[in-house]
């Protein structure tokens, strides 16, 4: 069954603060077992974001992109984003926009609404486990993100 | 075969360097260096590549049963790859030198599961913008995204094989991302019958959809064979894995090569005598090694790897409708080998259509389901896993010492065997596109083109949000840095 919200985090987990992705949802599934009155969630994570993460947001009602953020002011910024036929086509970096166009131009329906949340980090050294100021960060950004839960509302 | 790229001496010939950086949808980015002689003619291109190459030293000191799940993070798009690489490199330092037929099997359909979502992202993501739209098209629309508008059903075909591609990975691996299913010795997780169902259930469609994708590509190069058969080509050695018989076999086989002619260089040789034929050289301006077959040494050695070299490098493709293909495509390549770049596209089709033929036999076999899928045996010191990953063949080394810990890694990944054909094939566009001293948007477009064509995964490093520093530097011909442009994380540019 799909959960109408979708948190989805991305990122190498081997790489210092660019596990903030995956650590972020790791830690939101800990939370939603804590908080059935949040209701169903589904919680995704992947190295990249990639073209066909497209269709795991078939049946969503809202959805919020998680990713780590060098250009954040930190803790970490959120916004609703649109779907946009934006620059990113590197398959390494496709944006989180992108990816909602990709839905509008597959299923010809709007997409759910969708947040991305951008996580500061500072250093995305191989082997480095999460900095001290990320870990700052994350926790910050899942003291928001519970809250978003709480609500129940699409708009972040 | 000329090698006029590497031997040339270029001291006191007044040569200006210009950078193009980045080169976009590639994994990771790249910065190519075009050096003009005296007369704006191309003298030098280098296609330089910030390949990491901290892992082998990340995975020292570790325990090998860690290695097969570490090293999936190497790579975004080819992380199944480097798990069976390794686990077939452990599973000879566990002498586990057959696996059980139900472990193979599995391993294979993780293996096809992968090359089919690889090949499938590659061609309707990244390379059918350039081929449906033109080279010079318009940089915003040549994209998924355009293609998406204008060709919708082209692209969610796309979108639903590599799909389909990963939930082969999934139920086999155990995880959608960091699989565990391959390890040392075999597999630790069998398909439930649930599982197999449901793959079962769309295969036939994969099949039809890769047929279609084979005649796409077939339509484009006969509608421009100028274009298709002249773009950056090349005459190069080639090598790649095959089965006993010559057969295609992209999980396991033995090391065969041959020459521009299409003629074999050696055949059947044990991939663990890898250091034996193949040898890695090194050079200043470049931080990826350049491997080159011993037999015939540096200048003249160097190879192609991948799909152009491996439909052409086997005897047979052992699925009827891929060899089929294959069969076409050797017949439009005439007497010898075809040394097009833009047939990497064609060749890679035609893989995709053998991923997902092999994907359909395997789910039929009832091996599958068969208890057993750990085999061990006369502990070793050392193991090299082969397999052909999606972009070419992949060598994983390995020594663990008595106390299990890893004392020692080699990789040798695809886009550093095809390296010098990549650095040849730029040069050659280079040569027929830059006139004069400007650099054009349409230099740039084909270079990109060029180098896409081989699918090259540049570096795997971060992706963070904003996290894509550029760098263009300007020298003259002693190296003197002259100017250089940064671009910093939040796009920025800045001189330095």
């Amino acid at each position: 069954m799909t959960a109408p919200t979708l948190i989805f985090g991305w990122g190498n987990p081997s790489r210092g603060d660019d596990a903030l992705g995956p650590r972020f949802v790791e830690a939101v599934e800990t939370l939603v077992q804590r908080h059935p009155e949040w209701g169903p969630v589904d919680c995704l994570t992947d190295f990249q974001l990639q073209v066909e993460h497209a269709l795991d947001l078939q049946g969503r009602r809202r959805v919020l992109f998680v990713d780590a953020s060098l250009s954040a002011a930190p803790p970490f910024t959120v916004e609703t984003i649109v779907p946009a036929r934006d620059g990113s086509f590197t398959s390494h970096a496709m944006s989180p926009q992108a990816i909602l166009q990709v839905y509008c131009d597959l299923e010809d329906v709007s997409p759910p609404t969708a947040c991305l949340l951008a996580i500061r980090g500072e250093d995305f050294e191989l082997g480095q486990p999460l900095s001290t100021a990320a870990r700052h960060h994350l926790e910050s950004a899942l003291a928001w993100t519970a809250g978003w839960l709480e609500r129940n509302h699409a708009d972040c | 075969m000329t090698h006029e790229l590497e031997t040339a001496d270029t001291a006191g010939k007044n040569l200006r360097r210009v950078a193009i950086d980045p080169v976009s949808r590639v994994e990771g980015h790249g910065k190519v260096t075009i050096l003009l002689d005296e007369n704006d003619k191309v003298h030098q291109v280098r296609l330089h590549i910030v390949e990491f190459r901290g892992f082998e030293r990340f995975i020292q000191g570790r325990p090998y049963w860690e290695v097969p799940v570490m090293v999936q993070r190497l790579c975004g798009i080819c992380p199944v790859s480097h798990h069976l690489a390794a686990s077939k490199a452990l599973d000879v330092v566990l002498g586990a030198e057959r696996l059980t037929p139900a472990a193979e099997k599995l391993r294979r359909l993780m293996h096809y599961g992968q090359i089919l979502q690889s090949h499938a992202l590659h061609f309707f993501h990244l390379s059918s913008p350039d081929l449906l739209f033109g080279f010079d098209s318009e940089v915003g629309k040549r994209n998924i995204v355009g293609v998406a508008a204008q060709y919708p059903d082209i692209a969610k075909k796309g979108v639903l094989l590599r799909k389909y591609g990963q939930e082969v990975i999934r139920m086999t691996a155990g995880k959608r991302v960091h699989g565990t299913g391959a390890v040392p010795g075999g597999m630790n997780k069998a398909l439930t019958r649930a599982e197999r169902d449901a793959l079962r259930a769309d295969v036939y469609q994969m099949v039809a959809w890769s047929r279609e994708a084979v005649a796409i590509i077939k339509q484009l190069h006969r509608q421009n064979p100028a274009l298709y058969d002249g773009f950056g080509a090349f005459r190069s050695n080639f090598m790649s894995l095959v089965a006993p018989d010559g057969a295609m076999d992209l999980y396991h086989g033995a090391l065969r090569a041959r020459d521009a002619d299409g003629k074999i260089i050696f055949d059947q040789v044990d991939y663990q005598r890898y250091d034996q034929v193949i040898a890695e050289e090194v050079k200043p301006w470049s931080y990826m090694k350049f491997p080159f077959l011993q037999q015939l040494g540096p200048e003249d050695g160097w190879y192609k790897v991948g799909p152009l070299a491996r439909v052409q490098n086997c005897d047979s493709i052992p699925t009827p409708f891929a060899e089929a293909e294959r069969r076409e495509l050797a017949a439009h390549a005439g007497a010898g080998p075809l040394h097009a770049t833009l047939g990497y596209h064609w060749a890679r089709m035609i893989e995709m259509l053998f991923a997902a033929e092999t994907i359909k036999d395997l789910l039929g076999d009832d091996d599958l389901e068969s208890g057993d899928l750990l085999r061990g045996g006369e502990r070793r010191k050392e193991g090299v896993g082969v397999i052909e990953a999606p972009r070419g063949t992949l060598f994983h080394h390995y020594r663990v010492e008595d106390n299990d810990l890893v004392t020692m890694a080699n990789l040798i990944v695809s886009t550093t065997h095809n390296n010098q054909a990549m650095n040849t094939a730029v040069r050659e566009v280079a040569k027929k596109y830059l006139d004069g001293r400007e650099l054009t948007e349409g230099l740039l477009n084909h270079i990109e083109v060029a180098i896409r064509a081989f699918d090259p995964c540049l570096s795997c490093a971060t992706h963070a949000l904003g996290r894509m520093p550029l760098e263009v530097r300007l020298e003259n011909h002693e190296g003197d840095l002259l100017d250089r442009l940064r671009k910093d994380a939040g796009g920025a540019v800045s001189r330095s």
